[in-house]
């Protein structure tokens, strides 16, 4: 028997570049349409639910909030208090130059915090996450205080962390590290562990460095788990610093203490501003870290395609 | 029974028992030079694949002695094993690159392992975009960069239809022709077996020792219509036969 190629047998429905030319042409520009039209159903989605959501924001604060409330009160100022129109929000919010100020410096406060936050919980995160997967003692030993963390209600923590730390962006840089390492160790020693044990056993014949098993297997290998432990703490990282203003409110302050300060003065059109950038900022970095994730590793992970 | 002294490859009265108590080979005694082939083919669960990994060194023998050329071990395994996350090329480069090699030599004989197994133009791919054969053949020529002298094989094609099989299995014989190592194969289908081998070692359930030894009389190299000469038919009786005898 001849051992011709069998590369076109076992290609053809695989591989999907190099089509036929003639071919080509025309599964290029339908694709290019339909790619289009698929992005548009895709927005469409949320765009729809997004107007809905307006409208019933509208129709709330419009048409029931002052009847609910009772005729008495005058439905005005109840409406303004409890739920403002969203155009006077981003009236009074978004086009008072002072306003938008204070909100935009709060923002920058609370970004940096969560930023530096995060970067320390992934240097903390990772070291830790090696160390536990490298021997058996090292994880035992510290696994039940990273539940600790996890577990212990930063309220009772308060009072400790202003003794040492004072009430200023240490002590809220602290907080945000605590709420937001666990995550990344989980998930950073749950993909460590899960390399598959053939290969363990291929680097086992091939080499006795415990450090290149760590490169070349285990650390590849943990990218997507590491990905999504960052992703998720990305995300409770904002909360840790919006919940540090609150706590910590000496000096600059942050969109927590806006909203405290918000909530206190019967703002709420700010207020309602103050709440939509922290949702903003939360979003995006939750968003970043997935971008990333996929750019990393969808090209091989089992999980998935972009967009899939 | 015979008790070759194997010069690349020797099994002297070699037992397994695992720490928990599972005896998983008794008095296993065989040999293996350069230049054969033997298929060892036996009940699932009976010890085949303990058996390389007594022969590769991932396990240790805990009766008798296990005596290996390990310099130069291939050891292809059920799974293709390779990386995911790195391509065709890289997934081939890997075992060079654990040895040291540097970075020019390993791609030259990646590149060439890669068009032994007809690979070439695959280079860039990565795993998850290939079919369940081509990932055998990825495995094959990751194996084949060490120039292995003893080359072991865990039912390597098991999960892989007929004719991809045998497909494979001329790959692998046209390897042994050309760089002549010593060949342990393990497979539960007899007929792939007496295709491939100079002998055929058969396995009792476990705990497993060999019940039966055949040599196979056909040269090399073979071919595909060797499968149906009515000598070839003969030993598979026998062999199954054996085999047979080996479930009870
Ligand atoms: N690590 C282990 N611990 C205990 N028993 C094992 C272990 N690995 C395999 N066994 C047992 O040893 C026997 C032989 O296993 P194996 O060599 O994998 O069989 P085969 O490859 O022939 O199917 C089986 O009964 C299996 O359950
Ligand atoms: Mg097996």
């Amino acid at each position: 028997m001849s051992t011709e190629p069998i590369e076109a047998l076992e290609a053809v429905p695989l591989i999907t570049e190099d089509p036929d030319p003639v071919v080509a042409v025309h599964v290029e520009s339908r694709s290019t349409a339909s790619k289009v039209f698929a992005r548009l159903r895709l927005l469409s989605a949320p765009a729809v639910v997004f107007a809905g959501f307006m409208g019933i924001w509208y129709l709330l604060s419009w048409r029931y909030l002052p009847t609910v409330l009772g005729r008495a009160s005058p439905p005005e100022f109840l409406r303004s208090i409890i739920l403002p129109y969203p155009h006077d929000v981003v009236n009074v919010a978004f086009l008072d130059a002072t306003n938008l100020g204070d909100l935009l410096s709060g923002l920058w406060l609370d970004t940096r915090l969560s930023t530096f936050g995060l970067g320390i919980s992934i240097t903390i995160g990772l070291i830790t996450a090696i160390a536990m997967s490298q021997a058996r003692w090292i994880e035992r030993s510290f696994y039940p205080y990273a539940v600790f963390l996890q577990t212990v209600p930063i309220l009772a923590l308060v009072p400790l962390i202003g003794l040492f730390l004072g009430f200023g962006f240490s002590a809220r840089l602290i907080v945000v590290v605590i709420i937001s390492l666990f995550p990344i160790i989980t998930n950073t020693l749950f993909g460590l562990k899960s390399a598959d044990q053939g290969l363990h056993d291929l680097f086992t014949l091939h080499t006795k460095s415990r450090w290149v098993r760590l490169r070349k297997l285990q650390l590849p290998n943990s990218m997507p788990a590491m990905f999504t432990g960052f992703q998720i703490s990305a995300g409770l990282s904002v909360i840790g610093a919006i919940v540090g203003d609150f706590f910590f409110g000496r000096g600059e302050k942050g969109l927590g203490n806006l909203i405290d300060l918000y909530a206190n003065r019967l703002r709420p059109e700010e207020l309602w501003a103050a709440v939509f950038f922290s949702t903003a900022l939360g979003l995006t970095v939750f968003m970043m870290f997935g971008w990333l994730r996929t750019r990393l590793t969808a090209h091989w992970h089992e999980s998935g395609e972009p967009g899939s | 029974m015979s008790e070759a002294n194997g010069t690349a490859l020797d099994f002297d009265r070699v037992g397994m028992t695992y720490p928990d108590g599972t005896e998983s080979l008794h008095v296993i005694s065989f040999g293996l030079d350069t230049g054969e082939f033997v298929t060892v083919v036996g009940p699932s669960g009976c010890g085949k694949s303990t058996l390389l990994r007594l022969a590769s060194g991932l396990l240790k023998e805990t009766a008798g002695a296990v005596r290996v050329d390990r310099d130069r071990l291939g050891y292809v395994f059920q799974d293709a094993t390779l990386l995911p996350w790195r391509t065709v090329q890289k997934n081939v480069e890997l075992l060079a690159e654990l040895h040291g090699q540097d970075r020019d030599a390993r791609r030259r004989t990646a590149e060439e392992a890669i068009e032994l197994v007809g690979l070439t133009g695959f280079e860039r791919h990565h795993p998850k975009r290939l079919s369940g054969g081509m990932r055998m053949r990825v495995s094959l020529a990751r194996s084949l960069t060490l120039d292995p002298s003893v080359f072991l094989f865990d039912e390597p094609f098991g999960a892989l239809d007929e004719i991809t099989r045998n497909r494979l299995n001329d790959e692998v014989l046209s390897l042994f022709a050309t760089r002549g190592f010593a060949g342990l194969f393990i497979t539960h289908n007899i007929f792939e077996a007496i295709y491939m081998s100079t002998r055929v070692l058969v396995m009792s359930a476990r705990p497993g020792r060999i019940i039966a030894d055949f040599d196979i009389p056909f040269g090399y190299p073979r071919a595909d219509d060797l499968r149906f000469q009515p000598e070839f038919a003969q030993i598979g009786a026998r062999v199954s036969e054996a085999l047979r005898q080996a479930y009870e």
